[in-house]
């Protein structure tokens, strides 16, 4: 069964001098127990899409159910199962770390004791900071915080809006183990990230661009869709190295990618080409290896087309 | 009924956290009911007064030492020249300028009739117009002063004389801060209801905690009412610490029962309220609802009768009084305090307020979305 059901959900913000299409026709599903990934650059529209199915928003065009809940017409039942947090720390700053909690446990008409199992391993680490007021809190412990109240009314679904975004590394690798146990308790987890690197982290993802989405499926399933070769290339010279790169019949698309630069080799064209080319350009040294595509490479190609 | 509760303890514990609304709460009280109702005081004392004497006869003198022994006059400057006492007021050293002709006790003496000449700095209106009356009743008193050294009065006035004397009712000595602090405290139960309310929902919209309530079951109303009840009590409360300093500092003592006043202040806090959430409902910063709900406080108050009377202001502004909140209130607290009307006496007033409060509230909760 499937717990976020989308079918050409659209959403148009309108002002006197544009209109923008912030999601256009999006669908896709996902199922129980899985945790589902949009990942996009900033303005993709994911935030847009998270507010509509959080009932925050509506849709200027299509359908979404959430739990089977249609998202204009039950939008109450909605609100009673499903859990957001947004990408901006929004808890009360002048309550403390318990007082947010409790309040959040109240509004659900729920109480912490009966769901403290649901948080206990996130919100032992914030405990020591109880009395503490959430204004106060450390970025990691605010989102602690915020994981702990959107989790307190044992929602079906969880909405997490950019939970990592100016997060540190350890953090965020700590924060995605959190979401693995989560999942394990049989949550559904939506969560919208600019990283790719996260990608992977997620049993499906659909990568969104400009309102759209470009290609949904498991990590492993966008990856093998992928059928370049990929070369990483590199040389003294990285900047001329990439316009010359740009610069050649043979190259679908290049792009730097940490201290390589990733050549998209069109199918005719071998690796044997590209480096008679490149010697012949003036880089004598250069270090050609072929490489696996991961998502970024299969995002930018997506991008490109 | 449990998520109320727990709305308004959580507001409550926010308002109690919050320094800047305690200082509200307590030193704005304190402080407009200490200084504004001196400040607002019609009463012009100090006038100062440049007396050229071209006669410096007996009576000129009389004359002078009549209007500087008033207490309202202070003598700048005694010249026999007009032009340096007209230079008197350009630098503003002189309110008041009075030329006494030559001949003044001669022509008074033979041709009964003397002439005296009065030049005023008319830049502040009040103080000039009341410079002048009070002038001219002084001038008046002494002909009359005058007249009676010279006729030997009949046992029965020959003339027809009508004397007023008339007798201030409600506030017999015209104590205007009597006058003033009532109309002070609807001010400080005006900015407690409207600014406080509206800001505090608005600040919720500006950190985002209203979203993360909004996808919560909680029902609007709830939301609503977990807002308006705690400014409701505080609204009442700041309303009881201005009745106390009244009485500490001015001697007020209301005419009235503090039970009308009370149930007024109730349903006008109602009416407040909802002005207050209904500028929430169409401001997204604090700063917007800061400035719109000023620009309106303003008006309400120099048009609610607070400052100038009503009566003196064109058709068109009495009009505009009518749908001004403040008015009503103003206009009971000084009914109740001065003098002592009862419920019923206000009742027009409750109606008018009740029907305020029912527009205002049902607009502005229509107008608050939960969602976009």
């Amino acid at each position: 069964m499937t717990a976020v059901a989308v079918n050409n959900l659209s959403k148009v913000y309108a002002t006197k001098k544009e209109t923008i299409d912030a999601v256009q026709h999006v669908s896709f599903d996902v199922a129980r127990g899985e945790l589902f990934g949009i990942i996009g650059p900033d303005g993709a529209g994911k935030t847009s899409l998270f507010r509509m199915l959080t009932t925050l928003l509506l849709p200027d065009g299509g359908s979404a159910t959430v739990d089977g809940s249609d998202i204009v017409k039950d939008y109450e039942a909605i609100r009673q199962k499903v859990g957001y947090m947004p990408g901006r720390f929004s808890l009360y700053q002048d309550l403390t770390v318990e007082e947010n909690l409790n309040f959040f446990a109240t509004i659900f008409n729920t109480t912490v004791g009966a769901n403290y199992d649901i948080i206990k391993d996130i919100y032992v680490q914030i405990e020591p900071f109880k009395k503490r007021r959430a204004g106060k809190l450390s970025g990691g412990m605010k989102q602690k915080l915020a994981l702990s109240c959107a989790l307190i009314h044992r929602p079906v679904v969880l909405f997490l809006d950019e939970p990592t975004t100016g997060v540190d590394a350890v953090s965020r690798k700590e924060f995605w183990e959190m979401l693995k146990r989560l999942k394990q308790q049989g949550i559904t987890i939506l969560v919208s990230t600019p990283y790719m690197d996260e990608a992977a982290l997620c049993d499906r993802v659909a990568l969104m661009q400009k309102g759209k989405i470009l290609s949904a499926g498991t990590p492993a399933s966008i990856i093998n869709a992928f059928n370049n070769t990929i070369l990483a290339v590199k040389s003294e010279k990285m900047f001329q190295l990439l316009r010359d790169l740009k610069a050649w019949q043979g190259t679908e698309d290049s792009y730097s990618f940490g201290e390589y630069h990733h050549a998209v080799m069109k199918k005719e064209f071998s690796e044997e080409q590209l480096q008679n080319y490149l010697v012949e350009k003036g880089h004598p040294d250069v270090e050609i290896k072929p490489t696996q595509p991961n998502i970024e490479d299969c995002f930018m190609q997506l991008m490109q087309s | 009924m449990r998520t109320l509760q727990f709305l308004l303890q959580k507001e409550f514990r926010q308002i109690f956290r919050d320094p800047a609304i305690l200082r509200v709460i307590f030193v704005v009280p304190v402080l407009q009911l200490l200084l504004l109702p001196w400040a607002a005081d019609y009463e012009v004392r100090n006038i100062k007064l440049t007396i050229v004497d071209h006669d410096h006869s007996d009576y000129a003198r009389r004359l002078i030492s009549k209007v500087t022994a008033s207490g309202y006059f202070q003598l700048d400057q005694y010249t026999d020249s007009y032009n340096k006492a007209l230079k008197e007021i350009e630098v503003d050293k002189a309110d008041v300028v009075v030329e006494i002709p030559i001949n003044f006790e001669k022509n008074l003496v033979r041709e009964n009739e003397a002439t005296l000449f009065l030049a005023i700095n008319a830049i502040n209106g009040v103080k000039a117009g009341l410079a002048s009356s009070y002038l001219q009743s002084i001038i008046r008193d002494f002909n009359n002063q005058v007249r009676t050294e010279w006729i030997q009065i009949p046992r029965f006035s020959p003339e027809i004389n009508i004397d007023v004397r008339s007798s201030n009712w409600f506030n017999p000595l015209m104590n205007y801060k009597f006058f003033m602090v009532p109309g002070i405290l609807v001010m400080l139960v005006t900015i407690v209801g409207s600014f406080l309310t509206s800001l505090n929902i608005v600040k919720e919209k500006e950190i985002g905690t209203i979203e993360q309530i909004n996808v919560t079951p909680v029902k609007k109303y709830h939301f609503i009412l977990g807002k308006l009840i705690p400014f409701w009590i505080l609204g009442l409360f700041i309303l009881t610490i201005g009745l106390f300093i009244a009485w500490l500092l001015y001697g007020i003592v209301p005419v009235g029962s503090l039970f009308t006043i009370y149930v007024f202040a109730a349903v006008y806090l109602l009416a407040v309220l909802g002005f207050g959430l209904l500028i929430s409902t169409f401001s997204n910063s604090q700063q917007q609802a800061m400035l719109v709900t000023f620009f309106l406080f303003m008006i309400f108050i120099l048009l609610g009768g607070l400052y100038t009377p009503i009566d003196s202001m064109p058709v068109w502004a009495q009009w505009f009084t009518k749908f001004n909140p403040v008015t009503y209130f103003i206009e009971v607290m000084r009914l109740v305090i001065l003098k002592g009307s009862t419920l019923s006496d206000i009742l027009p007033h409750i109606s008018i307020i009740l029907i305020f409060a029912f527009v205002l509230n049902t607009w502005a909760v229509i107008n608050y979305k939960k969602r976009a």
